[in-house]
């Protein structure tokens, strides 16, 4: 179902460039830059209220930046017309950070919905797909339940499998293991992995949880509040000891100097 | 300038949050070195707490954000408020006029099962009500009437009186204002409460126009139901004026001619013409308050607040355009 991808796997998927995110006249990050890969894991990080949201908002054309672009596959995102912008957000499997299941419609309706919409799949296939999706996040025999009649970390599961319907090249998960507890967060770990390997697709991941930065990122940016831009931009692993910015470091040993394994 | 505080605190019994409260703006007035030094002459459990509160500075631009204006300042900004209302409204009217124009060319797509509920919830189930309120107006109308023509022993007019007010005027007004209220009210909150969830946010990045999926049902459903509805509003509205014309001694034969008597297809038809209107407004209102609201539960009461005031303030004034139409058109 994924489109083809054209270019080769040293081109990035995703460039920022000069990226500045406002609301009005309160600029939240500006002249961010970074470049996400192919199949890569990437991790959007930062204390809380400083953007990530606004950036995965901006990723996903639900903000227009208030300058710089954003390029998919060396293709502009920003000023595409509305045709190749909305065949460059097929590509896309968003989860958001509070679910935002639709809340009229079953789970298995949620994610039956997007698989109707864009695929010609007989009702019995897209059934499959459905209970595929559902056993991975750990939710079988949940098909018939309404958002509102499950727990708040099983909403954020079922928005996972919804985001993960269409096999998206790209996936966009915000803060997905938040309100997990720890055995789903590591299925979850798991699962994003697998996802990758199997699929080959490329996961962009806003969170704040550093055991799951640790075990599943390969590369990440930092967001400053303070500076209001870019705190680093690399392997979590690496910047853990090596981060230029103190902060980055005080944030990957959770404040406690030095490394801590 | 004050120098910089430094406490005494040997008397210092217990203490609640009132304290901390009151030191906090006394430190960040000093700020940095100062107030670092002057935390350090605190007893121990309220310096770990002004510490604490010290930790992350005081954002000064994000105060902006919420500042208090002038009088000046705010005639300022409730004309800019206005203005980005007005655009709010055309760039609304403009997509669900594309939305519709889709439609026309078999390129919008909702579910079918949307448009069937949504049928069900503003036609069917509003019967109930309808049918209480239409027949109490014809009741009252009757009554009303009766008193003054009893007078001149005239009191088989009520019939015209009920059966033309019901037709032209007041059927469909009743029917628009219970819509308005059941209806525009329950599409603001629905629409807002998805807007407020990122639902909204989810059918777009999913590929779905909100306005084909969301709106395009509602409108289509109410401009259905609203003149059935109309119908029905009037029927039952003469049936309860025949009820008190039956009860002041007019047998129901001669008040169902003088009804016929007093109604013809172009009269009955003006109140359902109207209702078409009535049906869009109430639709598009609570469609758009719903779709533009803001992230929060508060956000969605103001939005249904909004909606049925909105629509029903436009409902009347469409109806006295319409009255002075229909007046210079002699119907
Ligand atoms: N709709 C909005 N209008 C105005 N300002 C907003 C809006 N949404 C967010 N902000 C501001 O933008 C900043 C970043 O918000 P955002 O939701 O992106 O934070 P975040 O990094 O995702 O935080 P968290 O980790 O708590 O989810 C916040 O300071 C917030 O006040
Ligand atoms: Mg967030």
């Amino acid at each position: 179902m994924s489109a083809a991808a054209v270019t080769s796997e040293s081109d990035p998927r995703i460039s920022v460039r000069g990226l500045t995110m406002a609301y009005g006249s309160f600029v939240v990050m500006r002249d961010l830059d970074f470049d996400i890969m192919p199949r890569d894991i990437f991790v959007i990080m930062g204390g809380s209220g400083c953007g990530k949201s606004t950036l995965m908002r901006h990723l996903i054309g639900l903000r227009e930046p208030a300058a710089g672009t954003i390029e998919y596959d060396g293709r502009d995102f920003t000023n595409a017309d509305p045709a190749a912008r909305a065949e460059m957000i097929r590509r896309f499997g968003v989860m958001y950070q509070s679910g935002a299941l639709w809340s009229s419609l079953t789970l298995a309706e949620n994610i039956a919905l997007p698989l109707e919409e864009h695929t010609r799949l007989p009702a019995a296939t897209i059934r499959e797909i459905v209970a595929y999706k559902l056993a991975l996040v750990g939710l079988s025999g949940f098909e018939d339940y309404y958002p509102s009649e499950i727990s708040g970390g099983m909403n954020k599961r079922a928005g996972i499998a919804r985001a993960m319907a269409l096999d998206p090249d790209i996936l966009f998960l915000d803060e997905p293991g938040a309100g997990l507890d720890p055995l789903s967060s590591r299925r979850l770990d798991d699962l994003i992995l697998r996802l990758r390997d199997a699929l080959g697709s490329t996961i962009v991941i806003v969170t704040h949880e550093l055991a799951s930065i640790f075990a599943v990122a390969n590369n990440s940016v930092f967001l400053d509040t303070n500076t209001r831009t870019l705190g680093a931009t690399g392997d979590p692993v690496n910047l853990r000891e090596h981060a230029e910015a103190p902060v980055v470091r005080d944030f990957l040993n959770r404040g406690e100097s030095g490394g801590d394994d | 300038m004050r120098p910089p505080a430094s406490f005494v605190t040997d008397d210092l019994g217990s203490f609640d949050s009132t304290l901390p409260a009151f030191l906090l703006p006394i430190l960040r007035r000093d700020g940095g070195e100062a107030a670092r030094h002057a935390v350090e002459t605190l007893p121990d459990e309220l310096r770990g707490l002004m510490q604490l509160a010290l930790a992350v500075p005081d954002r000064e631009e994000t105060r902006g954000n919420h500042e208090k204006t002038h009088h000046i300042g705010r005639i300022g900004n409730i004309t800019l408020a206005a203005w980005g209302a007005f655009l709010a409204l055309s760039e609304f009217l403009g997509e669900t006029l594309c939305s519709l124009g889709r439609l026309l060319t078999g390129r919008a797509r909702f579910r079918t099962r949307d448009f069937l509920i949504t049928l069900q919830q503003c036609g069917a189930d509003a019967l109930p009500i309808v049918s209480l309120i239409s027949f109490l107006i014809g009741m009252i109308m009757a009554f009303v009437g009766n008193v003054q023509l009893a007078n001149f022993g005239a009191s088989i007019y009520i019939a015209d009186l009920v059966a033309i007010a019901m037709v032209r005027e007041l059927g469909v007004m009743m029917t628009a204002i219970i819509l308005s209220g059941r209806t525009g009210a329950a599409f603001a909150a629905q629409l807002g409460s998805m807007n407020a969830n990122e639902e909204i946010d989810a059918l777009r990045s999913f590929g779905f126009n909100p306005f084909d999926f969301l709106v395009l049902p509602r409108v289509l459903a109410l401009l259905v139901m609203m003149p059935i509805l109309t119908v029905y509003a009037n029927i039952v509205g003469i049936l309860g004026g025949m009820f008190v014309g039956t009860a002041v001694g007019i047998p129901p034969a001669l008040y169902w001619h003088g009804t016929l008597d007093s109604i013809n297809l172009l009269t009955s038809s003006l109140g359902v013409f109207k209702s078409f209107f009535f049906g869009a407004v109430i639709a598009l209102s609570g469609c758009m308050q719903g779709m533009n609201s803001g992230g929060s539960s508060a956000a969605v009461g103001r939005a249904t607040t909004r909606a049925v005031v909105i629509s029903i303030t436009a409902i009347i004034i469409l109806d006295s355009a319409f009255a002075a139409i229909f007046t210079v058109l002699d119907i």
